[in-house]
C-alpha cells in the first residue's frame, strides 16, 4: 500500500544523495554492482551444481537396448513343468546381476492370453511382486512360493495368495536359429496385458497403471 | 559493535580480592595484556574465548536430570560413527562384482583391530538410532519443543530422518545376501509411493535394476552426502540449544523467591 504522506522518490540520484551518481541514473552503480556480483556468483555455483545434479540423476532417463540370450533348444522346455534358467539382466556386477527365469512351452489349453511371436515360450521372472524377493518353483504343488512374506503364485504365475499385488513379471521370448532366446522383462496385470516394467509392489489394475508411471529406463516394444 | 555481556564466571574462577597487607601487583607484568602464553596468542588473533565461554558456561535450570544428557550421548554416537567410518573407508572397496564382500572379510579377518572397529561401527549405528529416539522422547514428553524452540525440533526431525537414511544406505555396504535382499526390499518399498516412488527408486539404484553403480551410489550417499548434511545440521542444532537455553523439567513450578535457584553449571546438555 503506497504511503500517501511521503513525497514520491525522485528518479534522479542527485536528489537521493548518492555520491558519484550520474544525473538521471535509474540503476545506480551500487545496485548494478550488487546484482552483478550476486549474478556472477549464482552463475559460478550453477556451473558446477547443474552438471553434477544431471550426472547423478541421468540414470533415471537412460533407455536400455534390447538384448537376447539363448537359453536352449525348443525341445528342452516341456508344457507341464518349468525349466530353471540363470540369465544375466545387468552386466558388470558378477552374480549380483544374474536372475532366474522359469521357462516352459506355451500350452494353449491354459494360456489364454493372445498368442504372438513373443510368447511361444512362457518365461516368468523370479522376482516376487510384493517386494522383490526371489520366488521358488515347487513342482509338487505347482506353485511359486516367496520365502520373505509368504507370497504364492499358481502355475501360470497368477497371484494365488499372500501380499503380491500383480502376477509375476515375464520375459519376451522368441525362437531364433533353432534356439529359444530370452529378451527384456515386462510386467503384466491380472488380465495378463503387457506393460512396461514396473517395480514390485505396484499394482497395474484399474487406477494402479496411472499411479505408477513406467520407468524411463525401459525398452519399448520390439 | 555492541559487546556481549560476559557470562558470570564460576566461583572457583573468580579472582579473589587482595588480603590486606599483600603487595599490590600494579606495574607487574600482566600476562593477559602482554600475551605471552599460547592461549593468549590465539585469543588475541581469534577472539574465541567469549564464544567458548558462551558455549560452555551457561545457566541451566534447576531440576535437570540424566535424561538431559541423551542429546550429548547421540552426538557422541555420531562422532563414533564418523571416526570409525573414516577408518573403515581406508580398507573398504565398493565393488559389486565381489570386491566389497571380500574387503569386509579382509577387515574382519586380517586387519589389526578390524573386527573391533567394524563392530563399533555396526553396533554404534543401532546405538545411535536408539539414543536419537530416546532423546526425541525426552524432548517430547518434557514439552521442550514448544516456543521458542520449534526450529530446534524441526532440525532435530531432519537429523532423525538423515540418521535413518544412514542406516538404510549403510546396510548394503557389507554386500552379503542379507544386505543385498534387504536393499532390494527397501528400494521396492520406496517404489510403492504413487507417482514419485518409481523415479525415486530409479535414482537410488542408478537405473531400473540393481546394477554396477548402485553400490558405489549408496557408498557415496552414506559417507559423503548425508554425513556432510548431518554435521552442518548438528552445528545449527547446537547453536540453537546454546542460544535459547534448555527447558526446566515440566513438573518444576515457578515460584516467587528465585534467589539462588539458578545454579551455574558447566553441564553440556
Amino acid at each position: 500500500m503506497p504511503d500517501r504522506h511521503k513525497p514520491p522518490k525522485s528518479k534522479y540520484t542527485l536528489d537521493r544523495n548518492i555520491p558519484g551518481a550520474f544525473e538521471g541514473e535509474t540503476v545506480t552503480r551500487r545496485t548494478f554492482m550488487n546484482i552483478g556480483a550476486n549474478g556472477v556468483g549464482a552463475v559460478a555455483a550453477a556451473a558446477f551444481t547443474l552438471p553434477a545434479l544431471g550426472f547423478a540423476i541421468a540414470p533415471i532417463f537412460k533407455r536400455q537396448t534390447w538384448t537376447w540370450q539363448a537359453i536352449g533348444k525348443p525341445s528342452d522346455f516341456p508344457k507341464n513343468s518349468y525349466e530353471t534358467k540363470v540369465i544375466n539382466i545387468t552386466p558388470g556386477v558378477g552374480e549380483a546381476g544374474n536372475s532366474i527365469a522359469y521357462v516352459r512351452a506355451r500350452d494353449p489349453k491354459i494360456d489364454t492370453e493372445p498368442e504372438d511371436q513373443y510368447n511361444q515360450f512362457v518365461a516368468l521372472s523370479s522376482r516376487c511382486m510384493h517386494l522383490g524377493c526371489p520366488v521358488r518353483y515347487v513342482p509338487a504343488a505347482e506353485r511359486f512360493i516367496c520365502p520373505c512374506h509368504g507370497g504364492v503364485y499358481d502355475f501360470r504365475g497368477m497371484v494365488a495368495g499372500g501380499p503380491p499385488v500383480r502376477p509375476l513379471d515375464r520375459f519376451y521370448t522368441r525362437v531364433n536359429n533353432g534356439l529359444v532366446e530370452i529378451g527384456p522383462r515386462y510386467s503384466v496385470n491380472n488380465e495378463l496385458h503387457r506393460f512396461a516394467p514396473r517395480f514390485p509392489g505396484e499394482p497395474l489394475d484399474g487406477i494402479g497403471q496411472f499411479l505408477y508411471p513406467a520407468q524411463f529406463d525401459t525398452a519399448g516394444k520390439p | 559493535m555492541p559487546k556481549l555481556p560476559a557470562p558470570p564466571l564460576p566461583k572457583a574462577l573468580q579472582p579473589r580480592p587482595k588480603r590486606p597487607g599483600e603487595p599490590s601487583d600494579a606495574g607487574a607484568l600482566n600476562p593477559v595484556e602482554a600475551g605471552i602464553t599460547v592461549v593468549d596468542w590465539l585469543d588475541e588473533r581469534t577472539a574465541l574465548s567469549p564464544g567458548l565461554r558462551w558455549l560452555m558456561w551457561r545457566k541451566v535450570p534447576r531440576g535437570i536430570n540424566w535424561a538431559y544428557t541423551l542429546g550429548s550421548a547421540t552426538l557422541f554416537a555420531f562422532l563414533n560413527q564418523a571416526v570409525t567410518g573414516v577408518f573403515l573407508a581406508m580398507y573398504y572397496r565398493p565393488d559389486a562384482a565381489g570386491g566389497a564382500y571380500e574387503s569386509i572379510r579382509n577387515i574382519n579377518d586380517n586387519v589389526f583391530l578390524g573386527q573391533f572397529v567394524h563392530g563399533m561401527h555396526k553396533w554404534g549405528a543401532s546405538v545411535m538410532i536408539i539414543l536419537i529416539f530416546l532423546h526425541m522422547g525426552r524432548v517430547f514428553f518434557y514439552g521442550a519443543y514448544k516456543y521458542p524452540r520449534e526450529l530446534t525440533w524441526v532440525i532435530g526431525v531432519v537429523l532423525l530422518i538423515l540418521t535413518l537414511a544412514m542406516g538404510f544406505t549403510g546396510y548394503l555396504l557389507p554386500f552379503d545376501q542379507r544386505s543385498y535382499w534387504a536393499t532390494v526390499v527397501g528400494v521396492n518399498i520406496n517404489a510403492g509411493g504413487p507417482f514419485i516412488g518409481p523415479f525415486l527408486s530409479d535414482f537410488l539404484l542408478g537405473g531400473a535394476d540393481f546394477n554396477a553403480t548402485t553400490l558405489s551410489r549408496f557408498y557415496s550417499i552414506h559417507m559423503l552426502v548425508i554425513p556432510g548434511a548431518m554435521a552442518a545440521l548438528i552445528g545449527a542444532h547446537l547453536y540453537l540449544v546454546t542460544k535459547l537455553g534448555i527447558t526446566a523439567p515440566p513438573w518444576l513450578k515457578p515460584h516467587a523467591d528465585q534467589d539462588g535457584d539458578h545454579a551455574v553449571a558447566e553441564a553440556r546438555v
